[in-house]
């Protein structure tokens, strides 16, 4: 791949506005780490232009290396990282071989950084004000101490921090998420760049936040006429980002476009999976009936499982769990030996029945994981009731929960956490049949290659151990498990929360399919709203530890009556996307 | 940070008298006459072994006899040695030489840490990591005793560059043998902290938010690499310090420096009981006590426990 | 400029996207113990270090193999006489066979120090373990106990045990007197091992499955807790060999057992004339402790994949 995508012959020196020359060009950048299995190349062969103002996405799944090229930008690739090829302009002038001298004047002050992790970005043992009067310092936009504080002070609050004059003697920790990432983008804008390079910006903080921060740096950027590099893994939320949208795999530039005319007709076989397979669209698309037919058979087409689910659905089944007035009260240690009393779960009821999905939809903090625990017996509830298939679990033998927990299992979300790194996947999977004692040895080998077969497993994964798999093939392992005592219900914790994007629609895919056949009831806890489309047929929303409002999902979906969750589904990537085909 | 300390001095109490009457109890538990065992192998002098009597309060009940003598070491009535001096004068007297011991070991073992770690962090997994890493390996399994009758061998007697004893005329200099010698076997810690945190830095997410900011290494080095390094290694070396000041017995003995280690060596080794448990007891007041002031410390330098 | 706005597509037979999330089966077996052995297996000092290692447990097992020489006869005529024939490193003070006292001295310095391993272990797993896993007073009560343990220098503890029991000096209560407080600092580690582990979601699938919390403990939790505390382990048997050594040297270690912290004492008084009789066992005493050591920190090394990428 050679040819740039614009072809423009602008070398050299180029007025610094002018809006017809491109701020930044790459031509065919490669990357290459330096591992323990030699040269791996994360980049081949990109090529790009970003126009001052414009915003442009990349969008890709891990591992596409986005997030490499755009470090590449800024020179700032890790130690075992370095450009191999190709060029990178910046106002005409090509950075591959700029010193650390050079790299800096451009750093900040051209090119502005908003990384992914607010968690792990900010110094922890430096005040925030510390850390933005350091940024400023460095690009010369002010040069007395008073000017400084001013600015910094002045560039926090424009990235929404009340009270930045007080918060800025205050230490990362004491912030939350959200505010965090105000700080760091205060600083990636302090001393206005032409270009910002933000680096999932949101992906780590609560759906409505994200959507705040991003309208955030949306209107910063377009009052300073600021150019935007945006990284992200959802290509709903980059079609509404931004005007122009490349989607990367394996290193490689795939497909790049304008966005309504990558996302209305996407031409290469992976972007057509891409958008199949993406939750924020499904929605989207279930809404102007564009589901159609996948264009090839390995697609996952999440929009056409909804319309499925929502022919299938047996609204008058009986409730195969309910949940009645479930209370959970923690009291929390408010330093010294004062506690006091925290409601997580705040008298929720709900039933589920056979045979269908119940999405139980909120926030972190919400309450909603509390809620599961209970469920599952893991967190012994306060107050409420709770039957699974007409028998209480409260107030029964022990041997009584002991029998009724083989009814309903969990998959949890860390797919890295979820199995036992020293067992191997049999006996990970055969564990609830060796705790319950059913089957002799025989029969749980066998059950045990039943249910990898069922989950799409090959069998040779027998004597494996979960650190040869991926996270999404984990997962599988973690439902078989799920399955192996055949449970009536399964609760599913942020179940596909931490996969990419085509592996979560295989996974859904895998659980629909599990559902019909096994005619399974799944309680699918997550903060994803957008997932919940896909895979439930009822919706419970959760607040604060109580259920503000549920009903079917189309109801919630196309008729929401509370605003908390009008807000939920405003904040779904591509919400406001204008579409049509 | 108040209610920080408050919590930490709290904790303390507990363990200043679980300790304490840890050893009491070992001591007084033990099988045969408690104050003839107090005396080793020595036929008592009546008028010591009256003393000891007295001090112990064995007439009493033995927890009566626990919290007298807690509250005679509390209000520094100590007793007396076999020699007849007061376990006070004795400490005051011994207790300096034994800082300064303390004081060059420590500050030598903290620079080699930081020098050699940040060597090793900075030029990870290249030779010179490599052999700062094994070396530093090597000096630690060497027994400290071991090391100090090398030194004293090679160092005092072969070559002549330093006294072989120190003696009563205790001075910086002569201290610099045993104490670079302890160094020696104990920066190994430290250095694989700062190694470790070197690395961790130079990797870790804020360096590269501050690189994109447009700072140049010159200023990122020292403020957000080193600064955040040290935390670990500081207070690694002030836990070092503490265990030091409770372990120069074996130092002081074979360099026979009039420190508190060497009071304790003797009377070890002259089977003085009384005075053994007595010391013992002291230092491990002083490793808490120091101990407490590590914690403190590291809520210093680090902001996340200092603001809560 | 009207190709800025262009639609590329990239030819699809060269960046022909692959089957989702494929099944890897050529992939090399691999979990913690399996990563941890390949690891140690490529690197020279693990082999070293267990050779010398085995060269120990085999003097200790079998002295005889090492030496005709008896360690116990002192003959005054050859007082600090030179190697011989048959008697490689000459001979002390009192006339003993350096060498052979070197070889005897071995099963002496083992047995304290997997003694105290083994009591450090004892004490210090299941204190550390259920302290963490079940926390709450549990924890209170039992850290705060290890607090105690841990604020008294284990080498002074062991010197007051060891001065007070002037009659019982031998292995068995030396390494009581050293497992006895050294468990506190291994305890620490173990329980925040646990505290890492108790809350990863295999362990909730466990309980969530019926297992009970002692069994999830045992069968789930300890087992991913172990690593540190083999390395600890590993270090301590070091630790441990040196403070008999120390203990000895201070008159205060065994009494009628060949120990090399007793030769050395012993030879601290001919250092200017007989050095040979300080240095030959100093090394040997040094010679094991490097030998755990090493062993104790590559495993350490093997076991972290961090520390493996750092190399």
């Amino acid at each position: 791949m050679t040819e740039t995508i614009p072809v423009t012959d602008s070398h050299g020196t180029v007025p610094v506005a002018d809006p017809s020359q491109p701020l930044v060009q790459v031509r065919d950048l490669e990357v290459g780490f330096q591992t323990q299995n030699g040269l791996v190349k994360a980049v081949r062969g990109v090529s790009f232009e970003i126009y001052p103002g414009e915003t442009v996405a990349i969008v890709g799944e891990s591992g596409s290396g986005k997030s490499t090229t755009a470090t590449a930008l800024m020179k700032l690739l890790p130690g075992n990282g370095d450009i191999t090829g190709g060029e990178v302009l910046v106002e005409g002038t090509n950075i591959v071989d700029h010193n650390e001298k050079q790299m800096a004047a451009i750093r900040g002050g051209v090119i502005g950084y908003v990384p992914q992790d607010p968690m792990s970005n900010l110094n922890p043992v430096w005040s925030v004000g510390f850390q933005v009067r350091e940024a400023i310092r460095a690009n010369g936009v002010a040069t007395s101490k008073k000017d400084i504080e001013a600015r910094a002070v002045e560039v926090l609050q424009q990235a929404g921090l009340g009270d930045a004059e007080r918060r800025m003697k205050q230490f990362p920790h004491q912030f939350s998420g959200g505010m965090r990432q105000r700080v760091l983008i205060g600083i990636g804008l302090g001393a206005d760049p032409k270009l910002l390079i933000a680096d999932e910006p949101t992906s780590a903080l609560d759906v409505t936040v994200q959507k705040v921060i991003l309208d955030h740096i949306e209107s910063l950027t377009r009052d300073k006429g600021t150019a935007v590099l945006l990284i992200t893994h959802d290509l709903g939320l980059a079609a509404e980002r931004a005007s122009k949208v490349i989607v990367m795999n394996q290193g490689r530039i795939v497909e790049a476009g304008p966005s309504k005319d990558l996302l209305s007709n996407p031409q290469h076989p992976y972007t057509q999976r891409l958008i199949a397979a993406a939750p924020s669209l499904a929605s989207r698309r279930l809404e102007s009936s564009i589901a159609g037919e996948s264009q090839d058979a390995k697609t996952f087409d999440v929009a056409q499982m909804a319309e499925q689910r929502a022919e299938a659905v047996d609204a008058d089944a009986p409730a195969v769990i309910s949940v009645r007035d479930l209370t959970k009260v923690f009291s929390i240690r408010k330093g010294g030996f004062r506690s006091e009393p925290f409601t997580a779960v705040d008298k929720i009821s709900f039933d589920i029945p056979k045979g269908t999905t119940l999405a139980l939809v909120g926030e972190s903090g919400s309450g909603k994981s509390t809620a599961a625990k209970m469920i599952l017996g893991l967190e012994e509830p306060t107050s409420g009731e709770i039957t699974v298939g007409g028998t209480a679990m409260t107030g029964v033998s022990r041997k009584d929960l002991f029998n009724l927990r083989s009814r309903m299992q969990p998959v949890f979300q860390d797919p890295y956490s979820s199995l036992d790194p020293q067992r191997s996947i049999a006996s990970s999977i055969a564990e609830p049949m060796r705790v319950h004692k059913t089957g002799d040895k025989e029969a749980r080998r066998a059950r045990v290659l039943e249910l990898l077969e069922q989950v799409s497993l090959p069998a040779e994964l027998f004597n494996r151990y979960p650190n040869e798999l991926s996270g999404g093939q984990r997962q599988r392992v973690a439902i078989a498990r799920a399955l192996a005592l055949k449970p009536d219900v399964v609760v599913l914790d942020e179940a596909v929360s931490a996969l990419d994007v085509l592996v979560q629609a295989q996974i859904l895919q895998l659980l629909a399919d599990l559902q019909a056949e096994l005619g399974l009831t799944y309680l699918f806890i997550t903060h994803d709203l957008a997932v919940v489309r896909v895979i439930a047929d009822n919706v419970a929303v959760m607040e604060r530890g109580k259920i503000v409002e549920s009903g079917t999902t189309d109801q919630i979906f196309e008729n929401a009556r509370e605003p908390y969750t009008q807000r939920l589904l405003d904040a779904i990537p591509g919400a406001g996307l204008e579409w049509t085909v | 940070m108040t209610l920080y300390v408050v919590k930490r001095l709290l904790q303390a109490i507990p363990v200043f008298f679980g300790t304490t009457f840890l050893i009491y109890f070992m001591v007084f538990s033990m099988p045969g006459d408690p104050v003839l065992a107090l005396f080793g192998d020595r036929t008592p002098n009546p008028a010591v072994l009256e003393a000891v009597r007295e001090q112990y309060n064995l007439d009493q009940p033995f927890i009566v006899q626990y919290f007298m003598y807690i509250k005679d070491f509390l209000t520094g009535n100590m007793g007396v040695t076999f020699s007849g001096q007061t376990v006070n004068d004795v400490f005051a007297r011994a207790f300096p030489v034994t800082l300064q011991l303390v004081t060059i070991a420590v500050v030598a073992e903290f620079l080699l840490a930081v020098g050699f770690g940040l060597l090793s962090g900075l030029r990870k997994g290249k030779f010179a990591d490599h052999a700062s890493l094994l070396m530093a390996l090597v000096l630690n399994s060497i027994p400290p005793f071991v090391a100090l009758f090398l030194a004293q061998y090679f160092i005092g007697i072969k070559l002549g560059w330093a006294p072989v004893t120190v003696g009563a005329n205790v001075s910086w200099g002569s201290l610099l043998l045993p104490g670079l010698t302890i160094a020696l076997t104990i920066y190994v810690v430290g250095m694989r902290l700062m190694r470790g945190s070197v690395i961790e830095a130079r990797e870790g997410d804020y360096v590269r938010t501050a690189y994109a900011k447009g700072l140049t290494s010159k200023r990122v080095t020292p403020v957000h690499v080193a600064r955040n390094s040290l935390i670990p290694v500081i207070t690694n070396t002030a836990a070092s310090f503490g265990a030091l000041i409770a372990g120069t017995t074996v130092t002081e003995g074979i360099f026979n420096i009039p420190g508190i280690g060497k009071v304790l060596y003797d009377a070890i080794l002259r089977g003085e009981n009384a005075t053994v448990v007595s010391f013992v007891t002291i230092l491990t007041v002083m490793y808490i006590i120091v101990n407490i002031l590590v914690d403190l410390l590291y809520a210093v330098l680090d902001p996340r426990i200092r603001y809560v | 400029m009207s190709d800025r706005n262009a639609h590329y597509v990239a030819p699809v037979d060269e960046t022909q996207p692959g089957a989702v999330d494929q099944v890897n089966l050529s992939a090399r077996k691999s979990n913690m113990w399996i990563d941890a052995w390949r690891d140690l297996r490529k690197r020279p000092l693990f082999y070293v270090a267990l050779v010398i290692s085995a060269i120990i447990l085999i003097m200790a097992l079998f002295p005889s193999w090492f030496t005709d020489a008896d360690p116990g006869r002192g003959d005054l005529s050859l007082s600090n006489a030179p190697a011989e024939p048959g008697h490689p490193l000459g001979y002390t003070l009192q006339g003993y066979d350096i060498w052979a006292r070197i070889v005897y001295g071995a099963e002496t310095s083992l047995t304290v120090g997997l003694l105290t391993v083994l009591i450090t272990g004892v004490i210090g797993v299941p204190m550390g373990a259920i302290a963490g896993y079940y926390g709450g007073w549990v924890d209170s009560l039992l850290s705060r106990i290890g607090d105690i343990f841990f604020s008294i220098p284990y080498f002074l503890a062991a010197v007051v045990v060891m001065s007070v029991l002037s009659d019982y000096r031998n292995p068995l209560v030396i390494s009581f007197a050293i497992g006895g407080f050294a468990w506190a600092s291994l305890a620490r580690i173990v329980r925040a091992e646990v505290l890492r582990n108790k809350n990863l979601e295999y362990v909730m699938a466990s309980e969530a499955v019926g297992r009970s919390r002692g069994s999830t403990l045992l069968k789930h939790v300890l087992p991913n807790s172990m690593g540190p505390v083999i390395v600890a382990l590993t270090l301590s048997l070091g630790a441990a060999i040196t403070a008999e050594a120390t203990l000895s040297l201070l008159g205060i270690g065994l009494n009628g057992y060949y120990s090399w912290g007793n030769d050395i004492a012993q030879a601290q008084t001919v250092l200017r004339t007989n050095p040979g009789a300080l240095f030959w066992p100093s090394l040997a005493l040094t010679l094991t402790v490097l030998a755990f050591t090493f062993l104790g920190e590559l495993i350490r090394d093997a076991l972290d994949p961090k520390a493996r990428a750092r190399r």
